[in-house]
């Protein structure tokens, strides 16, 4: 499913890489932890697969396709195979659950009729039944971590990125989120996830990947956080 | 669906910086109708040279003393001349005749005027007018010559000020050309960044980049048209109130600059000021912005 070989990246006018020489393999349908400490180089591993960023060695590969090399114009098609959650939620402030979930599948091309049917679906799926004409201010932070993990799932991705979906939220509301991401990870979807949060990883027991300087240094498949 | 998002995104772009976008559209108009009247002034130049080059003459003077065998000469060298297209003999009488028509609201200058006062002259037409300093070299130094007198150079003065007119407001459309890309830059960059995180999402969730560039595209096109419409409102006035007005006996003269010409510069400024906005907005959108 994703294969980072021998991955670097150096960005400019940094003195040492970000990514230096990653080898990292993960499966279809797998549930991943990258943990380390900030600045190690886990967010650069999210813009590589999501082609914010090229390689500045290595290949990237998602579902055989090689990422770095994609030409920009291939990459809104590649896009709508992942689904993206981050820390700052990433809601659009004028629009309720409802419109920010049905933007998303507005502006690729899907029909109002198919959103009618589908987003109160998702809202559902994430546990907003009932709030859908909510605007983000009007909801708490999990419930608007739960608005921007049901814009991702939305359109089915083949793989789910979350950087630090967490960071915003209380311990609680935390293992709320986790157990929803679990729930997508469960329908086959990979997820993929950045997190500080040693609390989460030691009550997941998912696979875990530890960066350090740029470096893998533990890839452990039943880990904590360490 | 996705048109309408388009459309309303652009029109609500264009009232949320409305001011810059006033200011662009402007500018826009001004570079415009400065670039109508280049233009229009060019098809004029070319009409009245037409017309002036058609009817140009070079009159060769002859001295009071001139000698009926110095004339018999020149008139053999004219007649053989490849640069002559025609000419013929004005003599004393016929240039009179022609000097009351001329001086018909003069009557004090008739009044001093006989036909032994005039000189004798050929009148000259050119297979090609701009040849003629040619003609003088050759025939300056024939006997009985009092002096050449080229129509041309007269004409050509009043193309000289024609032509600067029209440079003159090619360099300012060109001025104004560059303060209008450089508001239509800046308005589509305040626009993206009063979308950012639209622009964001969608780019996110994988929406085709023309999508995402199309309402800024848009948005500088219609104002680049607005911008043109009002330039052609400004020489449809110019035409109307000037030109068919107070400098009406100009034109007399020169020649009349007809409504068809006025006209055509509609879908000319339309086009150029569309095609120059959405280029621009294209270019601040794909190099600088990166949407």
């Amino acid at each position: 499913m994703i294969r980072l070989e021998r991955v670097t990246k150096t960005y400019p006018k940094a003195s040492r890489p970000s990514l230096d020489n990653v080898d990292v393999s993960i499966g279809k349908g797998e549930f991943v932890f990258f943990i380390g400490p900030s600045g190690a180089g886990k967010s650069t591993i999210i813009k590589l697969l999501l082609r914010e960023i090229t390689p500045t060695r290595g290949r990237v590969m998602v579902n055989g396709r090689d990422v770095g090399a994609m030409r920009s114009w291939r990459v809104p098609a590649f896009r709508r195979t992942i689904g993206c959650v981050f820390q700052d939620f990433r809601l659009l402030p004028n629009r309720t659950a409802y419109e920010n979930v049905a933007f998303a599948l507005e502006v690729i091309g899907r029909s109002k009729a198919t959103c009618r049917r589908v987003v109160p679906e998702v809202l559902e799926l994430v546990g907003l039944g009932g709030k859908e004409h909510r605007y983000p201010h009007e909801l708490s932070g999990g419930e608007q971590q739960r608005v921007a993990v049901a814009r991702a799932f939305v359109n089915r991705p083949l793989m789910l990125l979350a950087d630090e979906p967490t960071g915003n939220l209380d311990p609680d509301t935390s293992i709320e989120i986790m157990r929803l991401l679990d729930r997508i990870n469960r329908t086959g979807t990979t997820v993929v996830m950045v997190t500080h949060d040693s609390n989460i990883v030691n009550q997941m027991r998912r696979r875990v990947i530890e960066i350090e300087n740029g470096r893998v240094v533990r890839d452990q498949p039943r880990g904590v956080y360490g | 669906m996705r048109a309408k998002y388009i459309l309303s995104e652009a029109a609500l772009g264009l009232w949320r910086n409305v001011t810059m976008t006033t200011a662009m559209i402007i500018t826009m108009a001004v570079s415009l109708a400065m670039l109508g009247a280049s233009g229009l002034l060019f098809l004029q130049v070319d009409k009245v040279k037409e017309r002036y080059y058609a009817q140009v003459q070079v009159s060769i003077f002859l001295a009071p003393n001139a000698t009926e065998e110095q004339r018999e000469v020149l008139d053999q060298a004219l007649a053989n001349d490849p640069l002559v297209a025609s000419y013929y003999f004005e003599t004393k009488e016929a240039a009179y005749e022609r000097a009351q028509d001329i001086f018909a609201d003069a009557p004090d200058m008739l009044k001093v005027l006989t036909p032994e006062s005039l000189p004798e002259s050929f009148r000259v037409s050119l297979t090609d007018p701009e040849q003629f300093t040619e003609i003088r070299d050759r025939y300056a130094h024939y006997d009985g010559i009092y002096d050449i007198v080229d129509q041309a150079a007269l004409v050509e003065r009043v193309f000289s000020i024609l032509t600067a007119v029209q440079t003159m407001s090619l360099v300012i459309a060109l001025v104004m050309a560059s303060a209008a890309l450089m508001l239509v830059g800046n308005v589509v960059q305040v626009a993206a960044y009063s979308k950012r995180r639209e622009v964001a999402v969608m780019k996110m969730v994988g929406a085709p980049n023309w999508f995402v560039q199309l309402p800024f595209v848009l948005e500088a096109v219609v104002a680049g048209l607005i911008g043109a419409f009002l330039a052609f409102a400004v020489l449809a006035a110019g035409k109307h109130f000037l030109i068919d007005g107070p400098l009406a006996p100009l034109t007399q003269i020169l020649t009349p600059v007809p409504w068809r010409n006025v006209l055509l510069t509609l879908p000319a400024l339309a086009g150029i000021g569309a095609m120059v906005s959405a280029v621009t907005a294209w270019i601040t959108l794909r190099f600088y912005v990166r949407v």
